[in-house]
């Protein structure tokens, strides 16, 4: 199908078979020519900027490579059982299965909610949607910097602690002390803002996709629209949105970075609060200069995300249809 | 449609598609392959070339200006050198910089220097540059073992006659020195210490404190609702105090052999008191910028912090006289009041194409133009010049708070080590961190620590 849009087909078949098969050889030839004028740069950029890093690097993890890039002394799986063995690495794990478990959930909850909000809206309905979806357009760093300086600092001018203020509480330092751990709501939070206006337009889509008249019929047999609709017709027709949702929440959680550094930083005191795997082997790799150990930290990562993820995938039965 | 004729084509064109991917994808990695081995293969010629610069760099070191063994080192046309700085805080010194740059060029026609100003995570970014053939030619940094292993600092051993060694601040000599070899020129010694308001401990009826028990007690006294008793940056201290309370103990990271030397009892019994301070909630913590930057002192949102030399003239600005300093107080009975003193060094980057013109231009600026080293270690922020006969020349040095600093840093200061890396830092941090914020028992923790450094060391000393 695609192809019949780039290469028109030709408008009549000559009965000449060599003439026939010239065309077809020209038709061929522009076929090819159009795929890899398309494929191909993107393909050269995924070569160049993909593949040979990883395979750099899983090539670096079985070396003694410490301030170089250039392999320098086979040592094995010495990295690996040097990063697997290293508490603070299981640490960082447990860490971002604390952020996952807060996260995820948080997440789900309320891109489901807002887009079923948005999508009921009579009017002003571009507003919404935009408005909503707007933080994605928003860097990580910029919304880490205005949590922490503007947001949530710990002075009392602070925006939150102004509004505890107003209750009457105490200002808090929000970033900075491990009882009670307020610097997960700062992280959270800002993770929230950014990314719930992305999987809203998930479900935006998933929700326009089921059909009218499901909610129809319900009606003629008495359910009352609200809850009633909601558990048994949406949310159950969402499913494939949903696990999709779980799935590439779960993988952005696992791979968070930007929001620990700049909210936590790498190398002070409070890093440790809360350091994620991502952040550890940033600073075995371009702190301590250990590329080999780094890249062996990374490719560990990464099997414990395919595993998740697989096992996610088999529980909520990913990819299966909707009458199996 | 004829989706038969399609459908052949489709497949067909998907047959030579698939092979000419792999031919393809073959060729990138070869060919990418190729581009690394020709990057390894600079190293060497760089190294070739140091080794033959050094030949001539005697003769110009004895000889005449460094004027003229630039001009012999580039007899073959322009050279172009880039030259890293991180970006200092202190307004105008990004064209003082500039300044420097400019000067040399018009003394040396044949060469301009490329300031880079960097903002943000300085050594990261310069850890990557350094891998690559096309690094800084000249950067400032902090020399460790694994950067000479890695040969990314050129000897610069020629440019330290014995005139210039006797006249060059002793610590500063052995934090650029591996193995009996000089590697970097120190550009500003920065001793960081205590800054108190004198108004303030006055009113408290109290004296700088000379013991941890002291500092613990002042930072109760002086905390008062909105202004917090003292701020030691937004990790509340860990990262400041876990390394000098080591020192403040009377205990060292390593010792002369390089065997950790910070697991003690007095360190033990130290930290239990860091501990006490971070959790006195008296300690600022939050503030919008952190502890090298004075705008929280200054905006008198606590009583005492910690800081550089450096913010001494943003400080008297704000409080004229009305400030006070002190070091790093005691820790136990075996304990010493301390003062690190850190700082930045110049290194030429071997892989250079122009080692020669490189050093020549380090020699000129921060060893031969005391006037520039004036400048820069005095006209914007305060930094201690690690040539003798400068850091004498210098007025501003010579009176009040700048005058104690001064004082105070010969008798108490201590510098890094070449040996000890980030990753031990990163060891030392960690279990000070856990100490504080996790209730964890010192000794063990301590002892923990001693068990990651040693497995580092083995591996740096093992090269």
């Amino acid at each position: 199908m695609a192809s019949s849009k780039i290469v028109p087909a030709s408008p009549k078949i000559t009965s000449d078979a060599d003439l026939n098969a010239k065309g077809r050889r020209k038709r061929q030839l522009q076929t090819t020519l159009a795929f890899w004028g398309f494929v191909g740069p993107m393909m050269l950029g995924l070569i160049i900027f993909a593949y040979v890093p990883i395979i750099w690097g899983l090539i670096l993890s079985f070396f003694d490579a410490r301030n170089t890039i250039t392999p320098t002394k086979f040592v094995g799986v010495d990295n690996y059982a040097s990063i697997i063995g290293d508490d603070q690495f299981r640490n960082s794990i447990v860490t971002i299965l604390i952020f996952a478990l807060f996260i995820v959930p948080i997440t789900v909850f309320f891109s489901l909610w807002l887009a079923v909000m948005v999508n009921t809206v009579r009017y002003a309905r571009a507003f919404f949607r935009s408005v909503f979806f707007l933080p994605t357009a928003c860097s990580y760093v910029v919304a880490s910097l205005v949590w922490r300086i503007t947001l949530f600092n710990g002075l009392p001018y602070g925006f939150a602690n102004n509004l505890i203020y107003f209750f009457g509480l105490d200002p808090i330092i929000w970033i900075g002390t491990a009882n009670p751990p307020y610097y997960w709501v700062v992280l959270v939070t800002v993770r929230l803002w950014l990314q719930v206006g992305f999987y809203m337009i998930l479900y935006l889509a998933g929700l326009q996709d089921i059909p009218k008249e499901l909610y129809e019929a319900a009606y003629v047999d008495g359910a009352r629209p609200g809850w009633a609709t909601f558990r048994r017709i949406t949310f159950p027709l969402l499913r494939n949105t949903t696990i999709a949702v779980l799935l590439l929440n779960l993988i952005a959680a696992f791979q968070a970075f930007d929001e620990f550094y700049n909210i936590l930083g790498a190398k002070s005191g409070l890093a440790l609060l809360a350091r994620p795997p991502l952040v550890y082997l940033y600073n075995i790799a371009f702190t301590n200069q250990n590329y080999g150990a780094g890249a062996a930290g990374g490719f560990i990562l990464v099997s414990i995300i395919i595993v998740i993820t697989l096992v996610q995938g088999k529980l909520l039965g990913f990819g299966r249809s909707e009458n199996q | 449609m004829s989706s038969d004729a399609y459908g052949n084509k489709g497949s067909r064109a998907r047959g030579v598609t698939r092979r000419r991917f792999v031919r393809s994808a073959a060729l990138v990695v070869g060919g990418s392959a190729l581009l690394a081995a020709c990057g390894d293969n600079t190293v060497a010629p760089a190294s070739s070339t140091t080794a033959a610069s050094g030949t001539t760099a005697t003769t110009a070191a004895a000889g005449g200006t460094a004027t003229t063994a630039a001009a012999a080192a580039s007899s073959g046309g322009p050279i172009t050198l880039s030259h890293w700085y991180h970006q200092y805080g202190e307004d105008g010194t990004q064209q003082a910089a500039l300044k420097y740059a400019a000067d040399y060029t018009k003394a040396n026609p044949n060469v301009t220097i490329k300031v880079e100003w960097i903002p943000g995570d300085y050594d990261s970014k310069l850890n990557a540059a350094l891998l690559t053939p096309e690094g800084p030619d000249i950067y400032e940094g902090h020399l460790t073992n694994s950067m000479v292993q890695a040969g990314q600092v050129a000897p610069l051993d020629d440019l330290f006659t014995d005139d210039i060694k006797k006249d060059f601040d002793k610590v500063a000599l052995a934090r650029n020195t591996v193995d009996g070899k000089i590697y970097g020129v120190q550009m500003i010694n920065d001793p960081q210490l205590f800054y108190y308001r004198k108004s303030l401990l006055d009113k408290a009826g109290l004296k700088p404190p000379t013991t941890m028990d002291e500092l613990i007690n002042a930072s109760k006294a002086l905390n008062s609702g909105k202004v917090k008793g003292l701020y030691m940056g937004n990790d509340g201290g860990i990262g400041l105090m876990a390394g000098n309370l080591v020192y403040a103990a009377g205990a060292k990271f390593l010792d002369d052999n390089n065997k950790p030397a910070f697991n003690t009892d007095a360190v033990a019994a130290a930290w239990a008191q860091g501990k006490t301070l971070a959790s006195s909630n008296t300690l600022l913590v939050g503030a919008p910028t952190d502890w090298w930057d004075p705008s929280a002192f200054d905006q008198n949102l606590a009583a005492m912090t910690w800081n550089g030399l450096w913010a001494m003239p943003t400080i008297t600005k704000t409080f004229a006289d009305d400030f006070g300093v002190f070091p790093f107080p005691a820790a136990g009975p075996s304990g010493k009041p301390v003062i690190y003193s850190g700082g930045w060094a110049e290194f030429v980057n071997p892989k250079s194409k122009n080692v020669q013109a490189a050093k020549d231009y380090v020699n000129w600026l921060w060893l031969k133009s005391a006037d520039k080293q004036q400048d820069w270690s005095l006209s914007y922020g305060f930094h201690i010049p690690p040539r003798i006969s400068t850091a004498n020349g210098a007025a501003a040095l010579k009176s009040g708070n700048a005058a104690t600093v001064v004082d105070l840093t010969n008798k108490y200061g201590y510098g890094d080590l070449t040996i000890w890396n980030a990753a031990m830092g990163t060891a030392l941090t960690d279990a000070f961190t856990n100490v504080v914020q996790k209730n964890a028992d010192p000794k063990a923790e301590l002892a923990a620590a001693t068990t990651k450094v040693q497995a580092e060391l083995d591996k740096v000393l093992k090269k």
